[in-house]
């Protein structure tokens, strides 16, 4: 099925180990994947199982220990900052705690500014630049008007959350990391942010990567799944193939964790 | 901000510590600006006078002469020159003239000069007395009885042409000036040091340069730790392996050590108060720059530091900005730790003699030393150390309330 | 019927924002809790929910203001109390709080263990360290968590493992009601799952008395509370029994809200989940009429008029809308039959 699409992010044997000795997590173990261009790809696993380090590697925040790993075919190169920059420009993130991904001593017009001066709009005139940032807000359904001049802490989670996927619609990256988006977010609006997203990747031809818990999100939206355990990936492929046909036990006990409503939920296996 | 502010003087042992630091701040300033005394200057001819108010003898001579009587006066001037050894001198002569021992009452100035009035004769032989005895005895039953006198005394000047006396004036035992009409009166509200300088007014200007010390000496010490600290935290690697073999050289050999060789090698006519200032702050970064970095290490790693990376901002912004601020209320907690040990230090080095030349200003530290040298703690001149080490203890005290206070605004244990 | 452990009455509360203005976040909120029973509580993200939870426990520090309203707890009026005072003697006690992403708030630097003795001591100064590590031991045993985790630092926790954690210590002074904000959010479906039962334990043991549930995740609220409310823009729109809210929804934005649920089964992907398009209005100066009407498809001119009343639908179900419920459900009937 992905005859004739190019990998844009791939890696080989990918590890990453913390600590020494005693303390040594082997958080992601030699994995493997190509992530082709214009798919949607979820990555699901439990809490602990690497999906957050292998994002941040895949981002170039932290160094792999071993492995390779390739950018649009190529082996990726960030040596210098200067590499760096430009590699975020074709990259970007939504981090998993929207409480914690902001510098408090910043106001909200800063953190989109940024997202603007990073497309090279700098020097735009600052009518255009509300401009800008006022559509990007709308699409997360948030009014730029209330949010000028706030800090983050004066948002509810979700306010934060939005924000952050609103930098995306500013930045229009190939890749996007999105590393449990939509956790604090209303069904409804997860709804309307997750369609407006796949209508900017229908645009731009961006790949999104989602990582999260959600198999009902994963499902709804991935073309592509993987199921991470213990830093390894114990199964990947259509999200039909994965998630209603599981094969393996780690992903058939996760599915049938999902909290049910039009069945009997059984607490009484974990 | 303004909020973290308001909490801050929510906090009771900060607001003590801050208003004692303020007090002393105060009178620092304010103080010089009433007695404009040059704080070393020597007014008194003589070591260690006791604190009190001095009146000018001529010039209470030439101010209004005032009559009043008080019944206990003349008992009180005489009580004032009959000292403890002269009682017992007394009592003694008595007994051995043959006085019971039961009716001298060596403390009751009245009945013992009575006694004494009524039986001294100083022909009486006694056995075993030498002759300086004697002549000892005649002397004292003559200034008694100038004392007893109720006679005034005569002031009288030197004619300059007749090289006679001339009498200017009589007091009288009942005389008495007004201190407020004595054009010269000093009061001393902690006496004199052993140089006959004004230890209030020297305390004062020793507390500001002091303070100054600490503040310069706790700035220095703060910078360097702080970039340091931020530097190798946040840039890690090899940048971080040299900062730290220097921060742990440091280590390894006490700063007060440190401190000792190079203050000694200066040499005491170049140490001014600055370059112990400077000197004390250069030795005294280490905690600073290994606290520093511990924290930035820990924030490095943070999410917000991740989305200021992404958003394509350099390194020294990310390290103006996004660390900066998080550790700024930790770094002012080490500031005020910095002021107060600097300000210790200063003190440790004068006690020692390597403090600043002693010529220029007063320190805490040089006072310290001062009144060891001449012995005051030897010689119960209270007067010349106790207030200095009252204001030391204070100044540490009321920064380390600070302190404290900041800690649990800034790091509260879990929020509920 | 049980009796009430928590009543909240027309409670009115604001935000005074730096520049001055009034954020209303949550404006006329009334709800009763009663022993045994549970609430949840889901809504539009910024509708006031987490505002809502520090409201009902009296924890007014500034930017947020008490304005009007009564909140008795356990029969004790708490409203207009001093807010330190109420730490002292409400929080923990009589309510234990666990704010949104508690978890991630922990300090790194200290074990499990001083965060309970920094609890308990602020209650009972006197008791020595063996006792409060014997009384979070035997706590630790009975919901089920290893006690080696009180001698660990939050960062070797598991996230699971950490809010559960949480959960433990916040309810370590057998409280009489537990907020719970979004304590789920972050966790796989497994450590879900696993805060869930214990959240069930903690009720059906009698350590808890009744709990407030404050999540997005709609299935998860049908699994655990009795009963569900909604909030839109500091209102609540609908207040149902967990089930009814679910199955039957009344209000267009409840509506929307259960229509977008994502439950992984065959027929999702080809579903068009309902999304409903428009911002919700500014706390600020929120319109006159219906707070939903801007975003509503059964919008009138009347609806923008007046302030809706929260009406009655009988069963213990109440509403906020013009329409009559019947008409609403018929529509709501409709359109899934249609997907
Ligand atoms: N900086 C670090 N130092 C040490 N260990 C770490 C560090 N970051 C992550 N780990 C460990 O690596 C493992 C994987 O963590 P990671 O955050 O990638 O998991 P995750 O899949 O994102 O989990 P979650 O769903 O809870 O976010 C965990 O065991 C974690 O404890
Ligand atoms: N400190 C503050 N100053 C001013 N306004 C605030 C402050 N905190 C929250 N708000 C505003 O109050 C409203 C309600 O916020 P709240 O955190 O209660 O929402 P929430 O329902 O919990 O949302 P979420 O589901 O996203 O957590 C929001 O519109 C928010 O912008
Ligand atoms: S009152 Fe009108 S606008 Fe509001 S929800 Fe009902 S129909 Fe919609
Ligand atoms: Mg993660
Ligand atoms: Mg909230």
């Amino acid at each position: 099925m992905n005859a004739g699409k190019k990998p844009c992010l791939s890696g080989r044997g990918v590890t990453k180990e913390f600590g020494f000795g005693r303390n040594k997590t082997v958080a992601v173990d030699g994995v493997d994947f190509d992530f082709y261009e214009g798919e949607i790809i979820s990555i699901v696993g439990e809490s602990g199982s690497g999906k957050t380090t292998l994002a941040k590697m895949l981002l170039g925040l932290i160094n792999a220990t071993e492995g390779d790993i390739f950018f649009q075919g190529k082996k990726r190169n960030i040596g210098s900052h200067r590499k760096k920059k430009e590699y975020w420009k074709s990259i970007q993130a939504i981090f998993q705690d929207p409480f914690s991904s902001y510098n408090t001593f910043n106001k909200i017009d800063s953190v989109l500014l940024d997202c603007i001066r990073m497309r090279g709009g700098g020097r735009l005139p600052r009518e255009k630049k509300i401009e800008l940032m006022t559509e990007a807000c709308s699409f997360v359904n948030l009014k730029f008007e209330e949010l000028t001049n706030k800090y983050p802490f004066e948002l509810s989670g979700g306010q934060q959350q939005r924000l952050m996927i609103a930098r995306i619609f500013l930045l229009k990256p190939q890749i996007l990391l999105a590393d449990e988006p939509t956790s604090m977010i209303d069904a409804c609006s997860r709804t309307t942010i997750l369609d407006t997203l796949m209508q900017l990747r229908d645009e731009i031809g961006m790949t999104p990567i989602f990582i999260t818990h959600d198999i009902g999100l994963a499902y709804y939206v991935s073309d592509t799944v993987y199921i991470m355990e213990r830093g390894k990936f114990v199964e990947s492929g259509t999200a039909d193939q994965v998630i209603l046909n599981p094969k393996k036990p780690y992903t058939q006990r996760l599915i049938n964790d999902v909290p049910k409503i039009y069945e009997e939920w059984d607490l009484s296996t974990v | 901000m303004k909020h973290t502010i308001r909490q801050v003087f929510r906090s009771g042992k900060f607001v003590v510590g801050f208003s004692i630091f303020m007090g002393i701040l105060l009178i620092v300033t304010f103080y010089p600006l009433i007695i404009r005394d040059a704080p070393l200057k020597i007014i008194g001819q003589g070591t260690f006078f006791a604190p009190g108010i001095y009146v000018n003898v001529y010039d209470s001579m030439g101010s209004p002469h005032y009559t009043i009587l008080l019944d206990d006066a003349a008992a009180k001037r005489i009580a004032d020159k009959l000292d403890d050894d002269d009682r017992q001198a007394i009592k003694e002569w008595l007994v051995a003239a043959g006085i019971s021992e039961d009716a001298i009452e060596i403390e009751n100035t009245e009945s013992l000069l009575d006694l004494w009035v009524n039986n001294f004769d100083p022909t009486t032989r006694i056995p075993g007395m030498t002759n300086a005895d004697r002549n000892y005895y005649i002397r004292l039953n003559t200034a008694l009885d100038g004392l007893l006198s109720t006679e005034g005394a005569i002031v009288a000047s030197v004619n300059p042409e007749t090289g006679a006396l001339e009498e200017k004036g009589v007091i009288r035992q009942t005389d008495y000036v007004n201190v407020n009409q004595v054009p010269n009166v000093r009061v001393l509200p902690l006496g004199t040091d052993n140089f006959g300088r004004d230890v209030l007014t020297e305390l004062v200007q020793a507390t500001a340069v002091s303070l100054r010390i600490g503040i310069v000496a706790g700035l220095i010490a703060t910078f360097i730790g702080l970039v340091l600290g931020l530097v190798s935290g946040y840039i890690g690697g090899l940048v971080d392996d040299v900062i730290m073999f220097i921060t742990n050289l440091f280590i390894v050999i006490p700063s007060f050590v440190l401190l000792i060789l190079i203050s000694f090698s200066i040499g005491q006519e170049q140490r001014g108060a600055f370059t112990i200032a400077v000197v004390i702050g250069f030795t005294s970064w280490v905690w600073t720059a290994r606290a520093v970095r511990s924290q930035v290490i820990s924030l490095r790693n943070r999410d917000h530091v991740n989305l200021s990376k992404l958003s394509g901002h350099s390194i020294a912004h990310i390290i103006a900005f996004d660390i900066l601020p998080y550790i700024a209320s930790y770094v002012v907690m080490a500031l005020i730790l910095q002021i107060s040990s600097g300000i210790l230090a200063e003190a440790g080095l004068s006690i020692l003699g390597l403090g600043p030349r002693t010529t220029d200003v007063p320190t805490l530290g040089l006072m310290m030393n001062w009144a060891m040298i001449y012995q005051a703690h030897i010689l119960g001149k209270w007067w010349a150390y106790f207030p200095v080490i009252i204001v030391i203890a204070l100044i540490a005290f009321s920064m380390n309330l600070m302190n404290t206070g900041l800690d649990q605004v800034f790091n509260p244990a879990l929020r509920d | 019927m049980g009796n009430a452990v928590l009543e909240v009455n027309e409670l009115t509360t604001k935000y005074i924002t730096r520049f001055g203005e009034n954020i209303y976040a949550v404006d006329h909120v009334s709800l009763k809790v009663e022993e045994g029973k549970s609430l949840g509580i889901a809504g539009e993200s910024g509708c006031g929910k987490s505002t809502l939870a520090l409201s009902l426990m009296g924890y007014y520090f500034p930017p947020l203001y008490y304005t009007s309203g009564q909140i008795i707890i356990d029969g004790q009026n708490i409203s207009g109390m001093d807010p330190d005072e109420v730490r002292k003697a409400i929080l923990g006690k009589e309510i234990a709080y666990i704010p949104q992403s508690a978890m991630n708030a922990l300090n790194p630097t200290q074990r499990i263990i001083n965060f309970i003795e920094d609890v308990i001591e602020a209650h009972k100064p006197y008791a020595t360290k063996k006792e409060i590590y014997d009384q979070a031991k035997s706590l630790f045993e009975v919901l089920g968590l290893p006690a080696e985790v009180l001698n660990k630092y939050p960062v070797e926790l598991s996230g699971g493992m950490k809010q559960r954690t949480v959960i433990a210590i916040s309810v370590i002074l057998s409280p009489q009601i537990l907020i719970a904000d979004e304590p789920s959010s972050a966790l796989d479906v497994t450590s879900q799952k696993m805060v869930i039962k214990m959240l069930r334990n903690l009720m059906d043991s009698g350590l808890i008395k009744s709990m407030i549930f404050i999540t997005h995740e709609l299935p998860l609220l049908y699994n655990v509370t009795d009963d569900i409310m909604v909030m839109y823009a500091g209102q609540i729109v609908e207040k149902a029994g967990a089930h009814e809210m679910v199955f039957t929804p009344i209000h267009p934005y409840s509506q929307g809200l259960m229509g977008s649920i994502m439950v992984p089964e065959s027929g999702l992907r080809d579903k068009k989940l309902t999304a409903i398009p428009g911002v919700p209005p500014n706390l600020k100066n929120p319109p006159s009429g219906c707070r939903f009407a801007e975003r509503c498809k059964y919008v009138m001119p009347e609806c923008r008029v007046t302030s809706i009343p929260l009406r009655d639908a009988g069963g213990g179900r109440a509403y906020r809308c013009i329409l009559p419920k019947e008409f609403l459900m018929e529509a709501y009937e409709r359109e899934r039959g249609e997907r």
